[in-house]
Formats: structure tokens, C-alpha cells, sequence
């Protein structure tokens, strides 16, 4: 009687629990509150949503909020795919560049095309095709990519002046301006100063797609552009490895695995990462930035991409959409530009992103960031790419230590991520 | 009449059960049939499929290659940890079991880290244990070169092992110096009297007479020990290599990061039986090594 008893509350408890779960169908009656998933908590760049949103709102009275939620970089992709797995998804989410083939095929975004289109003023003939590609599947596009933003080197110039070393503008202007000599100057602060010479910035020896603005500079990939053939194997990315290898081990002229250094703070003297990080700069050192060094390719680029999708099963996808339209119209792309390089091509300008980012000049902009999307590739991305990512991770462990035989441990990344590269 | 009464009594009995028993029932039983339910599923996020497979995700665990090596870093965490806990904490509980200056405040300093949120402790271990942190700094400071705690495969499953043994020691610190204090003096007279030294004192008169606490610190331990989550993901998350990938973190691996829910759910299903067969095979044990029980 009693285990009967138990028995019915506990399956009771369970359909209550299932019942809850099953009520996700869209909805898009009444007030609309909408919420978007982002990653950044950066309060300049939350001001200019909330301006946004809130321009938005006086001319949709039926809108009553906008939330922006902040999740943490680190892990934004797993809290987002959980909020979806709870049935807590937003009505709008940035996705990163890595993940885009999971979500563009996965059927779970809104396709944009034709509202995009339809919205009064929208131009969405100006949009490019480069950094649209990745967010598109049979013709339609999943997602806007809001921010294609290149690699970049700042720089501290005070603490390459104080290694005796020339700037990277300065080796610039001599057409010098390659890895050999970012390393050597890396090196040489690292020894001047003791502090550190070259942080790829949020690598850590985990985050190993961001090396590809390093190996970018030998030509080498992670796969094959089809995502079926492994490249850590190959000649240039051998080399490319060797090189960082000794610039870590031996010439230190990037900290070693286990040691923390930000730019940010004063305590490197160059760092690789995208031009929104430029709001972090206090300007309590002389600063530059300046473009990827050249490799053994010549000059080349690198940019990282973020997009905006709209879930299908949001309660409110169709003001979700339409929101999406007015955030990223001509007007609103050209403020959004002062943090997120926008796939505008008619705001592809160094005078246009000048406008808006006051810290950086036309030069800076139109080398670093004009150049760089044009003739640029975006970072490592494929379908499956967190299980591949966490194989890599694990497979390239073995050669962040002194005495690494460099090529064995590339064979063995490809060796352990082909499987995975063969289901696609 | 007396069985209206004892309906009334019976009814009584289950009201005052009720609250305790739904709390089970939604936050325990629920979540564990609903785990039981999607592994038999394939499960994917984005797409929204939930299909029924069967088997098919406990064929996918027999032939998972990585789970051997995930379920010996379990192991190896779970008996460091469980040796380390245990022996450091009766090792100080019988040291405090003393009559010392300064008793009270050495007792709250071991036991303090228990109070402390574990990301924050582990974190701050984190910083100490970089190349260029604390526990180097100290370790050179004495002559000696210390290792890359984090990074090298044995120096990351001692370090993770070692931050979890000092959050926690106190916790079982505390129990046995509870039992300690409750074995009676003239055990101890009666034992000196007939001419027993210290070590022998300790084996025949304080571990039986402490066994139930050492069974249920032990049972404790072991359970906490494969549950193991936040120091692994706030250290090394599982390497390097594959180094420390416990079980719980292949498994928030699988379900939260690789998006496969129902394989996720079959590796919480394994678990539950691991902890389900220790904490039987501890049990029945009991028999065997703890003294003066009914």
C-alpha cells in the first residue's frame, strides 16, 4: 500500500514535470518582453543596447522590455545550449563563430532573409557576402553577423622602448614588420623587463583556436576548408608550431603555460586580439595597433565573427525578428560599428568606424580592420565543434612542455580528431 | 471507532511525511526517473529531436574509448582522496583531542575551509598553483624548484586531490573528534594499567571504539569523492590530456558542452549505480569492521 502510494506521487511529481516541459509552443499575443543572450559585460557596449532598445520601445509601445542578458564568455556557448535544454531559451542570441555550423544547421534559427528585406530602408544589398557566408545554409541566412572583427597586435610601446627595441610602427614603415621580428622584440622586453613579451590573448595553452592568427601567418588551418581532412599534420603548421614552440620554451618571448600576463594592465608588451577590446585601454602607457605581423605567406588576416539568430520555438519570434531588423538597420550599424565591425560594405570605411571609435586612428582602423576583413579568413569553426575543440585541447596538451617532440604531437592530434572529422 | 482512529492516526502520520516526501519525490525521484527516461533517447538541443533509441546509448558506454581512462582518473581521485580525507583528518583529530594552548583556535582554523564557497577556495588555489604562484614561490624560497602543478599529468591529479582534502578535512576532523571524545576514559587507564602502549591503545581500544564514524565519514567521503565537479572545472577542466576527466565532468562534458543529453544521462545513470554498489558493498562491510553496533 504504501510503496503503491510513493509510487503514484512520484509519478504524478513526474508528469506534472513533463507537462511543464511540453508547453513551448510560440506565442506572440499581448505584451512582448524579449530577451537577447549576449557575452559581453561591458558597460559601454550595454549602454549602446539599452539606447538602442529603448529607441525601439517609444516607437513599439506593445514592446514592454529588452533585456540583454550577459553570460560569461567562458562558457557562453554550454549555458546557452542548457537555457535551451530547460526550455528557457531567449528570443535572441549571439552565437560565436566556432559554433555557427551547429546552430545554422541545426533548424533551431529563424531564417532572416525575408524580413531583413522587407524592413523599410534596410539595404540589405549592402550586406557582404565574406562575412555572411558562414551564418548561411541553402541560401538563407540563420543569423546577422553583427561583429566581424580582425585579429590586431597592440602594442606597448613604452615597454619595447625600454628593451631598446624598435616599435612595430617603426619596423612597419621599414617593411619589416613580421613574425621573426615580434618575436625578437617579445624576447627582448621579456628579458629587459621581465615582463611578458607576446600574449595571445585568451588562449591560456586551452583556447587553442585563437593560435590561428598566429599560424594563420604560415598558411596553416586546423582542417581542410570541407572540415574533412585534419591539417595539424601538414608541413606549415609543423613549422608554424616549431617556431611557437621556441618562442615559448626557449626564447620566452610569450609566458609559459600556468603564468598569467594582461596587456591591459602594463604587463606585456604586445597582444593579439580584436579591436572591442580597445575599450580596456586606460592609455596608462603609450599605445599602437598595428596589424598581424607578415608570415611566411606575406601579409594575411584573421578575423573572428559573431552573429545574432532568432529561435524559432522564442515566445515572440516574430518581434524578435523584427527588433533584430531595427538593431542592426544602417543607422544603428554605423553606432553598433564603434565596438562590432559591421558586414555593411558601405561601412566598411576607416571614415565610418573612425566616427565612431574615437581610441583609433583612420590609420589603425583602415589597416587593421578595413584590410583585415578584406582580405582576411575567419577563425576555426565546424560542425561538432565543442567534442573536436575538447580533442584538440587534449591532443595538443603534450606539447606545451620544454622538451615537446613538436611533430609527433601534431600527428597525434590528427590521429585522435579524425573519426570525428569523418562523421561530417 | 478505534478504526476511524486509526485512520485518523494513519492520516496524521502521512500530513506530517507529506512535505519531506514531495520534497523527494519532485527533487530526487522525479529527476531520477526523468534520467533514467532520456537515456533511452537521443536527445538534440538545437534541433529540438528527442527519439527514442533504446539501448542504444548503453551500447555507445561499452564501446566508449574514452571510458576507461575517465573511470580510472575517477578512481585514482576517489582512493587518493578518500586515504588523503581520512587519514589526515583522524591524524588531527586525535592531535586535538589533546589538552593544548589555544585548543579552540587551532580546532576553528582546520575546520574554516569547510565553511568557504568552494569556487572561491578553488579559484584562489588556482592562482597559488600557476608556475609563477604562491605555492612555487614559497617552495623556492626554501631552495627547491617547483613543478607546473596544473599542467603535468600526476602534479594535476595530486593538486586537485590535495585542494579538495583541505576544503574538506575538517568536516570528518570534527566527526572523529566528536567520537573521540566519546570513548570513556577508563578504557584508556584500564589499558595503561595492563601495560599497552600508545599505537596499541589506538588500534584495539580507539578505532573500534570510533568505527561507526570512521564507516560513515568513509561512506561520506567516497560519495563526495565521485562527485567531484567544480575543482576539476575551475583547475584543470579534465587535462591536461585527459588526466583528470572524473566521471562527473565526462559527463557534464557529454550532456552540457557536446550537446549529447542522452549519452549524458547514461553516464548519470552509471554513476548512480557506482555510488549505489559502494555505498551497498560499505554497508555489508560494516558487519565486519564496526564494532558495537545492534
Amino acid at each position: 500500500m504504501r510503496m503503491k502510494t510513493a509510487f503514484a506521487v512520484a509519478t504524478a511529481a513526474l508528469l506534472g514535470l513533463t507537462a511543464c516541459g511540453a508547453d513551448d509552443t510560440p506565442k506572440d499575443t499581448g505584451p512582448v518582453s524579449l530577451r537577447m543572450t549576449i557575452w559581453t559585460a561591458n558597460e559601454a557596449h550595454l549602454k549602446l543596447f539599452n539606447e538602442i532598445a529603448a529607441e525601439y520601445r517609444a516607437a513599439h509601445p506593445d514592446v514592454t522590455e529588452i533585456k540583454f542578458d550577459s553570460l560569461p564568455f567562458d562558457t557562453y556557448t554550454t549555458a546557452l545550449t542548457t537555457q535551451i535544454a530547460g526550455g528557457n531559451q531567449p528570443d535572441l542570441a549571439w552565437i560565436l563563430e566556432n559554433s555557427a555550423p551547429d546552430f545554422v544547421s541545426s533548424g533551431a534559427l529563424v531564417p532572416l532573409d525575408d524580413t531583413l528585406k522587407k524592413t523599410p530602408g534596410y539595404q540589405f544589398e549592402d550586406l557582404g557576402a565574406s562575412p555572411m557566408k558562414l551564418w548561411q545554409s541553402q541560401g538563407k541566412l540563420y543569423a546577422y553577423p553583427f561583429s566581424t572583427s580582425p585579429f590586431g597586435v597592440f602594442v606597448n610601446n613604452d615597454l619595447v622602448k625600454k628593451a631598446g627595441r624598435p616599435t612595430p610602427a617603426e619596423l612597419i614603415a621599414a617593411g619589416n614588420w613580421t613574425w621573426d621580428t615580434a618575436l625578437q622584440t617579445a624576447a627582448a622586453v621579456n628579458a629587459a623587463t621581465g615582463k611578458a613579451g607576446l600574449v595571445v590573448r585568451d588562449f591560456d595553452y586551452k583556447a587553442w583556436q585563437n593560435l590561428a592568427s598566429f599560424w594563420g601567418g604560415w598558411g596553416a588551418q586546423a582542417w581542410s576548408t570541407d572540415g574533412k581532412t585534419c591539417g595539424f599534420d601538414k608541413s606549415e603548421m609543423v613549422e608554424a608550431m616549431t617556431t611557437l614552440h621556441k618562442a615559448i620554451f626557449t626564447d620566452k618571448a610569450l609566458p609559459g603555460p600556468g603564468v598569467s600576463a594582461d596587456f591591459f594592465a602594463g604587463d606585456a608588451a604586445m597582444t593579439i586580439t580584436q579591436i572591442s577590446r580597445a575599450s580596456l585601454l586606460k592609455n596608462q602607457f603609450g599605445w599602437d595597433l598595428v596589424p598581424l605581423p607578415q608570415g611566411r605567406v606575406g601579409s594575411y588576416a584573421v578575423f573572428g565573427q559573431a552573429g545574432i539568430g532568432v529561435f524559432k520555438k522564442g515566445k515572440h519570434a516574430a518581434a524578435a525578428q523584427e527588433f533584430l531588423a531595427f538593431m542592426t538597420s544602417p543607422a544603428n550599424s554605423a553606432k553598433l560599428a564603434a565596438y562590432f565591425p559591421p558586414p555593411r560594405t558601405s561601412q566598411q570605411t576607416a571614415e565610418t568606424l573612425a566616427k565612431t571609435n574615437p581610441l583609433l586612428k583612420p590609420e589603425q582602423l583602415q589597416k587593421v580592420v578595413v584590410d583585415g576583413i578584406a582580405k582576411g579568413t575567419v577563425g576555426p569553426s565546424h560542425a561538432g565543434f565543442a567534442e573536436l575543440s575538447q580533442t584538440v585541447r587534449a591532443g595538443l596538451d603534450p606539447l606545451w612542455q620544454p622538451q615537446a617532440d613538436v611533430k609527433a604531437v601534431l600527428s597525434g592530434v590528427c590521429a585522435k580528431i579524425a573519426p570525428q572529422l569523418a562523421k561530417q | 471507532m478505534r478504526l476511524r482512529s486509526r485512520t485518523a492516526d494513519r492520516l496524521a502520520g502521512w500530513l506530517f511525511v507529506a512535505p519531506q516526501l514531495a520534497g523527494s519525490a519532485v527533487f530526487v525521484f522525479a529527476p531520477l526517473c526523468l534520467v533514467l527516461w532520456y537515456s533511452l533517447h537521443e536527445w538534440n538541443v538545437l534541433a529540438g529531436s528527442f527519439e527514442f533509441v533504446g539501448a542504444g546509448n548503453y551500447e555507445v558506454l561499452l564501446s566508449d574509448p574514452s571510458l576507461p581512462s575517465v573511470l580510472r582518473a575517477t578512481g585514482i581521485f576517489s582512493v587518493g582522496l578518500v586515504v588523503f580525507n581520512l587519514s589526515l583528518a583522524l591524524l588531527l583529530a586525535v592531535l586535538l583531542n589533546q589538552r593544548l594552548r589555544g585548543l579552540a583556535v587551532y580546532r576553528t582554523l582546520f575546520f574554516s575551509p569547510v565553511v568557504v564557497s568552494l569556487v572561491a577556495w578553488t579559484i584562489v588555489w588556482g592562482f597559488l598553483l600557476q608556475s609563477n604562484g604562491g605555492v612555487n614561490g614559497l617552495l623556492q624560497a626554501v631552495g627547491v624548484e617547483g613543478p607546473n602543478w596544473l599542467r603535468t599529468g600526476p602534479t594535476a591529479m595530486v593538486s586537485v586531490i590535495a585542494v579538495q582534502v583541505f576544503k574538506n578535512v575538517g568536516l570528518n576532523m570534527v566527526l572523529f573528534l566528536a567520537a573521540l571524545q566519546g570513548v570513556p576514559g577508563e578504557l584508556y587507564e584500564a589499558a595503561q594499567l595492563d601495560g599497552a602502549s600508545a599505537w596499541t591503545r589506538f588500534r584495539r581500544i580507539t578505532v573500534p571504539m570510533i568505527s561507526p564514524t570512521i564507516l560513515l565519514t568513509s561512506i561520506i567521503t567516497v560519495v563526495g569523492s565521485l562527485q567531484v565537479f567544480a575543482q576539476i572545472a575551475v583547475l584543470t577542466q579534465g587535462g591536461p590530456g585527459t588526466s583528470t576527466t572524473v566521471l562527473v565532468y565526462y559527463l557534464y562534458q557529454q550532456a552540457f558542452q557536446f550537446h549529447h543529453f542522452g549519452y549524458g544521462s547514461t553516464l548519470a545513470i552509471l554513476l548512480f549505480v557506482i555510488v549505489l554498489a559502494l555505498t551497498l558493498v560499505q554497508w555489508r562491510l560494516r558487519r565486519k569492521w564496526v564494532v558495537h553496533e545492534q
